[in-house]
C-alpha cells in the first residue's frame, strides 16, 4: 500500500481482500441455494441488500418464515453499525459533490471501509472519490459473482468451509488491524493496544447478554466512550 | 419458502434500510460540523470495529451463558498475527491465515 489515490493503486490495494469476498459470497451462494432460495434471488439479494452477514440473517429468516418487517428490522440492526462507518469516512469526502457522496456510501463495506482507515495512515489523511469508488466496485462485482458462483455449485458442495476459505475475512482484519496499529499517528500506540484489549474483553462479556448480530454495534459504542475517556484521562 | 414477491420486497425493504445506513451520513454530514467530541469518538471506530469483527470469530455465542472459544479460529489466528508482523502485507497475511485454518481442520 503506497500514498497514490489513482485507480491502479486502488486495484492493488483491493485486490488481497477479494479472497475474503470470494469464500464468503461463495458460502452466501450455497447456503442461499441450500435453503431453498433460486440462483436469480440469490444474485439479486447480493446486488440489492450487498450486506455480507446481514445476508446470512435475511436468508435465515426467511426459511423460518419471520415476518417481513421482523426480518427488514433485523438487517437493519445487524448494518447499523454502517452508521458509525459511514460517519467516520464521510468526513473526507466534504469536498466532493453530493453525488460522489452517495455512490460511495451505497457500496461502502466492512472492508472498504477497513481498507479506506488503512489507506488513510499512508496518504497523509487523504482519500478520494476515484480510490474509494474503484475499491468499492471491485468489492461489489467480486460479491456478486461469488455468490452466483456459489449458487450454481449450490448442491455440489455441501460444506464450503472445509477448504479454510471462511477465514480469509478474519484474517484480512487481522491483518488490517495489525497495519492499523502500527500505522495510526493519531492515536497513541499503547493507547491503541488498550483498546484492542477492552474491545476484547467486551466481546467476550457482550456475547454473553447480547444477540451476536448486533453485539459488534454495542460493543463498538461502548469501547469508543471509553476510548474517549481513557484519552482524555491517561494520555 | 416464502412465495417469491413476500421474497421480492423483503430483499428490497432490507436493501433501502441497509442503504439509508450507508448513505444518510454522508448527506447529513454535508448540512452540521460535527463536535471535536464526536470527531474523537469516531477517531477511535476503526480499531475498534476491526477487532470486534476479529475477536467476534473467536468464540461461540450461548445466551445467558459465557462464550465457548472457536478453537480453529483461535489456533489459526495465532500463525496469522505472526505473519502480520512479519510481512506487514495484507495479501501474504490473507493466504496464510487460509492455510492456517485448512491445516487446523486437517489435524483436528
Amino acid at each position: 500500500m503506497d500514498d497514490q489515490l489513482d485507480i491502479r493503486s486502488a486495484i492493488k490495494d483491493t485486490l488481497p481482500t477479494v479472497f475474503g469476498y470470494i469464500g464468503i459470497g461463495l458460502a452466501f451462494g450455497v447456503v442461499g441455494k441450500a435453503s431453498g432460495l433460486s440462483t436469480f434471488i440469490v444474485v439479486l439479494t447480493s446486488l440489492i441488500t450487498y450486506a455480507g452477514s446481514a445476508q446470512f440473517v435475511l436468508v435465515g429468516m426467511l426459511g423460518a418464515h419471520s415476518p417481513m418487517l421482523t426480518i427488514i428490522f433485523s438487517v437493519f440492526l445487524v448494518n447499523s453499525r454502517m452508521i458509525l462507518m459511514s460517519t467516520t469516512v464521510a468526513r473526507y469526502f466534504k469536498q466532493e459533490s453530493l453525488l460522489k457522496n452517495i455512490l460511495v456510501g451505497s457500496l461502502l463495506t466492512d472492508e472498504t471501509f477497513a481498507l479506506s482507515m488503512s489507506k488513510v495512515n499512508k496518504t497523509n489523511g487523504r482519500l478520494n472519490f476515484e480510490w474509494f469508488n474503484t475499491s468499492n466496485l471491485i468489492a461489489y462485482s467480486t460479491w456478486a459473482v461469488a455468490s452466483f458462483v456459489g449458487a450454481l455449485l449450490g448442491n455440489m458442495i455441501s460444506n464450503p468451509e472445509k477448504f479454510g476459505l471462511d477465514f480469509a475475512l478474519v484474517a484480512m482484519f487481522i491483518g488490517l488491524l495489525y497495519l492499523q496499529l502500527i500505522s495510526d499517528k493519531s492515536l497513541n500506540f499503547n493507547l491503541q493496544l488498550i483498546m484492542v484489549l477492552i474491545t476484547l474483553v467486551l466481546v467476550y462479556l457482550g456475547l454473553i447478554f447480547i444477540p451476536s448480530n448486533v453485539t459488534i454495534l454495542v460493543v463498538t459504542i461502548i469501547a469508543c466512550t471509553i476510548g474517549v475517556i481513557l484519552k482524555h484521562v491517561y494520555f | 419458502m416464502s412465495t417469491f414477491s413476500f421474497v421480492l420486497i423483503t430483499i428490497i425493504g432490507s436493501g433501502v434500510v441497509t442503504w439509508l445506513s450507508r448513505i444518510m451520513p454522508f448527506w447529513i454530514l454535508r448540512k452540521i460540523k460535527l463536535s471535536p467530541r464526536v470527531i474523537e469518538f469516531l477517531s477511535f471506530v476503526p480499531i475498534v470495529i476491526m477487532s470486534a469483527l476479529w475477536f467476534e470469530n473467536l468464540f461461540h455465542q450461548h445466551l445467558g451463558h459465557l462464550p465457548s472459544i472457536d478453537m480453529e479460529n483461535f489456533l489459526a489466528s495465532v500463525p496469522t498475527v505472526i505473519s502480520a508482523i512479519i510481512s506487514k502485507s495484507l495479501l501474504v497475511v490473507v493466504i496464510v491465515g487460509v492455510i492456517s485454518l485448512a491445516v487446523v481442520r486437517f489435524i483436528m
